[in-house]
C-alpha cells in the first residue's frame, strides 16, 4: 500500500464523517428549534402540499431568485444544474455493477459537458463578487476562496481529459473504501489535486454557507402554511411562559 | 439633540440602483428610550456594566427559541440578491441599509461567538466582536429598518431580515438600549390601553363628537358604541383613527357599514388600540401582554365576533400571531375567522348585496392603492392566496369608477414600504423615513403623470401617517392620501333605519 492510498483513504474516511455526522448534526439543531410565530412569506400555500411545491420550485427553479435578479438566477441555476450533473457521472466511481442509468451515453456527456457549464456559472457569479458594487460590499475572504475552491475542482476535474489517469484504478479504490478492502489510487498529480479539493470542500461544509442547502428547508418564510387562523400554532417555550401565568 | 438638515432626493422618471455610498447614514439613530420606560417593559434601564456578556447570551438565548433567526445566520450565500431590494437602500444608498449589510452586522458577531470558523479564522469569514462601536452601528441600523419584508420574498433562501432587527432590538433592550419612541408608546398601551394615551372619558367625547358630526353632515343616527357589553362585534383599530386625518374617516366608514349592515358593534376602552410595538421590538412577552387586552376586552364585553380596522403591522399581529399569543378564541363565534379585517367584513357584505353604492360619489378622485406591507407580505384575507391583495381592490372597484394600480414591480407581494414603518414613525428619523419613502413616492408619480391619479389609498395608520408627511415633502398634496374605508363611507348609500 502506497502512502497516497492510505494518506487518501483516511482522509476520505475523516472527511465523510466531517461531512454526514456534521450534516446530520446542523440539520437535528434545525430540527429543534422551533419557529414560534408563523412568518410565511407571499404566496404563502394553505396546505402542507402547497409547501412541498412551493419548496420544490423554490429547489429546482430557484424561483425567488429568478424574480429579484436574472443575472445570478442564470450563473447561480447553471453552476447548481451541472453540479448535479457532474454528481451523476461520477456515480460511476461509486456503483459497482455501475447503475444502469449512469452508463448511458448521455448521462456520461452530459456530466461532462456540465464541467464547462459549471465554469461558466461560476466565473460569472465570481464576476459578480468582483464587479457589482454592491456585492463586492458584502464579500468576505472566504466568499471569494469558496468560489476558487469550487472553480479549482471543476477545472482540475476537466484537465484530467488531457491528463489521463487510470479511472478504473480510482474506482477500484473508492469501491474498495466502501467495502473496506482497500486498492491503490493511482498518484497522478492532476487526480491528486482534484481530490485533495474535494476533501477540503467536504469538510468545510458543514461550517460554511454551504449550509443553505439545508438551510432552505428550514427556513420558517418558506415551508410554514398560512393556515394561522384555524390552527393554533405554539411553541414549547411560549407554552410554559403561558402556564406559569 | 436636534435633526439635521439633509439634502432633499429629487424623484427620478425610472426608479434606478443607486452605486453605494459608506456610511452615508451612519449619523442616523433614533432617540434613546429612557430609564423608566425601559424598566416598565422590564429591561434594564440603561446599559449595563457587563453589556457584552448579557448581549452574547441573549443571542444564544434567541438562537435557540427561534429557528428562523439560528437558519438565517447560518444560510445566507452573500448572493446579493436582495442588495437592491430594500427603499432605505434605495433611498439613502448606505450599503448597511442593503438587507443582506444589515444581517452581516449581526452574522459578524455571530460567527466570532457561534462558530468554529470565525473563532480561529475571523479575518477569513468577516467575524467581529461585539465592541461598542459594532453595537453602535447595531443601534442605527436596525432601527433603519422598518420590518417590511421585501428583501424576504425575493432571497432564495427566504432569509428575513425582519426576523433579525426583530432579535437585534431585543438583544439592545435586554443591555438597557431601547428606542425611545417604541417603549414609550409600549408603556402607554401597558397602562392606558392605546398608543396615544387616550384615557376612557377622553375617548367617549371623541366619539360623542364623531356621532355628531357624521349625523350633521348626512342625517343619519350612526353610532360609535363605546364598551357596549353584549355587542357582536369588538372592533379593535389603530387609535390615531379616532382623530387623526384621514384615519378617522376610515373609523366613519366602518361605522357607516356596520350601521348599514344592522351589525350591533363595539369599541373596547380596555383594548383602544389595534397596533402592538411589542413586534417593533421582537419581544415575544410585551407582544403577548399587549395582545392579551384584546382577549380580555373581547371576554369582558362579550362579544362574538373580533374585526381590526385599517393598519398593516395590527394586522399582521392579528391575523399571524393573535391566535398563537391569546388564543384559542373558541369563546366566539366559530362562523367567523378570528380575528376579521374590516376589509373582509366590507367585501363579504358587498358580495351579499347588503351594502348598495353610489360610485359618483368618488368621481372626483383618481385612485390607486397602496400595498401595504405587513398586510401584503405577512398576512391574508378572505382565506383565498392573495386575498390581501384582491379584497381591498375590489373594495375600491366596487365603490369608485376610477382605479389605476402603480408599476407591478411595486405593488403586492412587491410592494414598497412606505419607509415609516417597524417603529421608525417618530421625527427623530425624518431624514430615513423622507429617504426610504422615495421609491414608492417615484411610482406615485408615474401613475400621477400617466393616468392623472389624484388619491392613493391605504390600509395602515402607519402609512397614512407617513405618507401625510412625505407627500407634502415630495410636492404632491397632504391629503391625497386616504383611507380606504373613506371611499367606502362617502359611496355608501345610507338609508336611514325604520324603527
Ligand atoms: S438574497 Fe438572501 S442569501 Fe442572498 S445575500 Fe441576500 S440574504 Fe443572503
Ligand atoms: S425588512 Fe424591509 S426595511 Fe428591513 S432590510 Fe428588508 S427590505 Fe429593508
Amino acid at each position: 500500500m502506497s502512502f497516497v492510498t492510505i494518506f487518501y483513504g483516511i482522509s476520505f474516511y475523516v472527511a465523510t464523517l466531517i461531512l454526514f455526522i456534521g450534516l446530520a448534526y446542523r440539520i437535528y439543531e434545525y430540527s429543534i428549534i422551533p419557529a414560534p410565530l408563523k412568518i410565511p412569506t407571499p404566496p404563502a400555500p394553505k396546505t402542507k402540499k402547497g409547501v412541498a411545491i412551493r419548496l420544490f420550485r423554490e429547489v429546482v427553479f430557484f424561483e425567488s431568485l429568478f424574480s429579484a435578479t436574472k443575472w445570478t438566477w442564470l450563473f447561480g441555476w447553471l453552476f447548481h444544474f451541472a453540479l448535479l450533473l457532474a454528481a451523476f457521472r461520477h456515480l460511476r466511481y461509486f456503483t459497482d455493477p455501475v447503475w444502469f442509468w449512469v452508463s448511458w451515453e448521455i448521462v456520461q456527456a452530459a456530466g461532462h459537458y456540465a464541467g464547462y457549464m459549471m465554469l461558466f456559472g461560476l466565473l460569472g457569479l465570481l464576476g459578480r463578487r468582483i464587479f457589482v458594487d454592491r456585492v463586492r460590499y458584502i464579500s468576505n475572504p472566504s466568499d471569494y476562496l469558496m468560489l476558487i475552491l469550487i472553480i479549482s475542482i471543476a477545472f482540475t476535474g476537466l484537465l484530467m481529459k488531457w491528463f489521463h489517469t487510470d479511472i478504473y484504478a480510482v474506482k477500484m479504490f473508492f469501491i474498495g473504501l466502501m467495502y473496506f478492502q482497500w486498492s491503490e489510487l493511482p498518484s497522478d498529480f492532476v487526480l491528486l489535486l482534484h481530490l485533495s479539493l474535494v476533501l477540503l470542500l467536504m469538510i468545510i461544509f458543514p461550517y460554511s454557507k454551504l449550509l443553505h442547502a439545508p438551510g432552505l428547508f428550514f427556513s420558517p418564510t418558506r415551508n410554514q402554511t398560512d393556515n394561522a387562523r384555524d390552527q393554533r400554532h405554539i411553541a414549547d417555550w411560549a407554552k410554559r411562559i403561558e402556564s406559569k401565568k | 439633540m436636534a435633526v439635521k438638515e439633509f439634502k432633499k432626493p429629487t424623484l427620478k422618471e425610472y426608479s434606478s440602483i443607486p452605486k453605494l455610498v459608506e456610511s452615508a447614514t451612519s449619523h442616523l439613530a433614533p432617540f434613546k428610550s429612557k430609564e423608566d420606560f425601559q424598566k416598565s417593559l422590564g429591561y434594564p434601564g440603561e446599559l449595563v456594566d457587563n453589556w457584552e456578556e448579557v448581549a452574547l447570551d441573549k443571542m444564544g438565548d434567541l438562537l435557540k427559541k427561534y429557528r428562523s433567526l439560528r437558519v438565517y445566520m447560518d444560510s445566507c450565500i452573500q448572493c446579493g440578491a436582495c442588495t437592491d431590494k430594500c427603499h432605505y437602500y434605495l433611498g439613502t444608498k448606505d450599503p448597511n441599509n442593503m438587507p443582506v449589510g444589515r444581517q452581516n452586522l449581526m452574522r459578524g458577531v455571530y460567527r466570532k461567538h457561534f462558530t468554529l470558523p470565525g473563532k480561529y479564522f475571523p479575518k477569513l469569514v468577516g467575524a467581529v466582536d461585539l465592541t461598542k462601536e459594532v453595537l453602535d452601528d447595531w443601534y442605527s441600523y436596525y432601527h433603519q429598518c422598518s420590518q417590511c419584508r421585501r428583501c424576504a420574498v425575493f432571497c432564495p433562501i427566504g432569509i428575513d431580515t425582519a426576523e433579525i432587527s426583530m432579535a437585534a432590538r431585543e438583544i439592545m433592550d435586554s443591555i438597557g438600549v431601547g428606542q425611545k419612541y417604541c417603549n414609550e408608546i409600549i408603556g402607554k398601551v401597558h397602562k392606558i390601553g392605546n398608543n396615544l394615551g387616550l384615557p376612557k372619558p377622553a375617548l367617549a367625547d371623541t366619539l360623542e363628537g364623531l356621532e355628531e358630526d357624521v349625523e350633521e353632515e348626512i342625517g343619519v343616527d350612526v353610532k360609535f358604541p363605546l364598551d357596549v357589553k353584549g355587542s357582536d362585534v369588538l372592533l379593535v383599530t389603530p387609535s390615531a383613527d379616532f382623530f387623526a386625518e384621514p384615519h378617522v374617516d376610515g373609523l366613519i366608514g366602518y361605522a357607516k357599514v356596520f350601521h348599514q349592515a344592522g351589525i350591533s358593534w363595539t369599541l373596547s376602552s380596555h383594548a383602544s388600540e389595534a397596533a402592538n410595538f411589542g413586534m417593533f421590538i421582537g419581544s415575544y412577552d410585551n407582544m403577548k401582554k399587549l395582545a392579551l387586552r384584546i382577549r380580555e376586552a373581547a371576554l369582558d364585553l362579550g362579544v362574538k365576533r373580533i374585526v381590526f380596522g385599517e393598519c398593516g403591522h395590527a394586522w399582521r399581529v392579528a391575523y399571524s400571531f393573535l391566535n398563537t399569543l391569546a388564543g384559542p378564541f373558541d369563546f366566539l363565534d366559530s362562523k367567523y375567522p378570528v380575528p376579521q379585517h374590516i376589509c373582509e367584513v366590507t367585501h363579504d357584505l358587498i358580495n351579499k348585496n347588503v351594502l348598495q353604492f353610489d360610485k359618483t360619489a368618488n368621481d372626483g378622485k383618481i385612485i390607486t392603492f397602496h400595498d401595504s406591507c405587513n398586510v401584503a407580505r405577512a398576512s391574508n384575507m378572505g382565506d383565498i392566496m392573495g386575498g390581501q391583495f384582491s379584497l381591498p381592490r375590489d373594495i375600491i372597484k366596487a365603490t369608485t369608477n376610477n382605479f389605476y394600480d402603480m408599476d407591478t414591480e411595486t405593488i403586492m407581494e412587491k410592494t414598497f414600504c412606505c419607509g415609516g414603518g417597524g417603529g421608525l414613525l417618530t421625527d427623530d428619523l425624518i431624514e430615513l423615513r423622507m429617504k426610504g419613502a422615495q421609491p414608492r413616492m417615484e411610482a406615485l408619480k408615474r401613475v400621477v403623470e400617466d393616468h392623472g391619479v389624484t388619491h392613493m389609498a391605504a390600509i395602515c395608520a402607519i402609512c397614512k401617517s407617513q405618507f401625510s408627511k412625505a407627500f407634502q415633502y415630495y410636492g404632491f398634496e397632504l391629503d391625497q392620501i386616504i383611507s380606504l374605508h373613506q371611499l367606502v363611507g362617502d359611496a355608501l348609500i345610507m338609508n336611514k333605519k325604520e324603527l
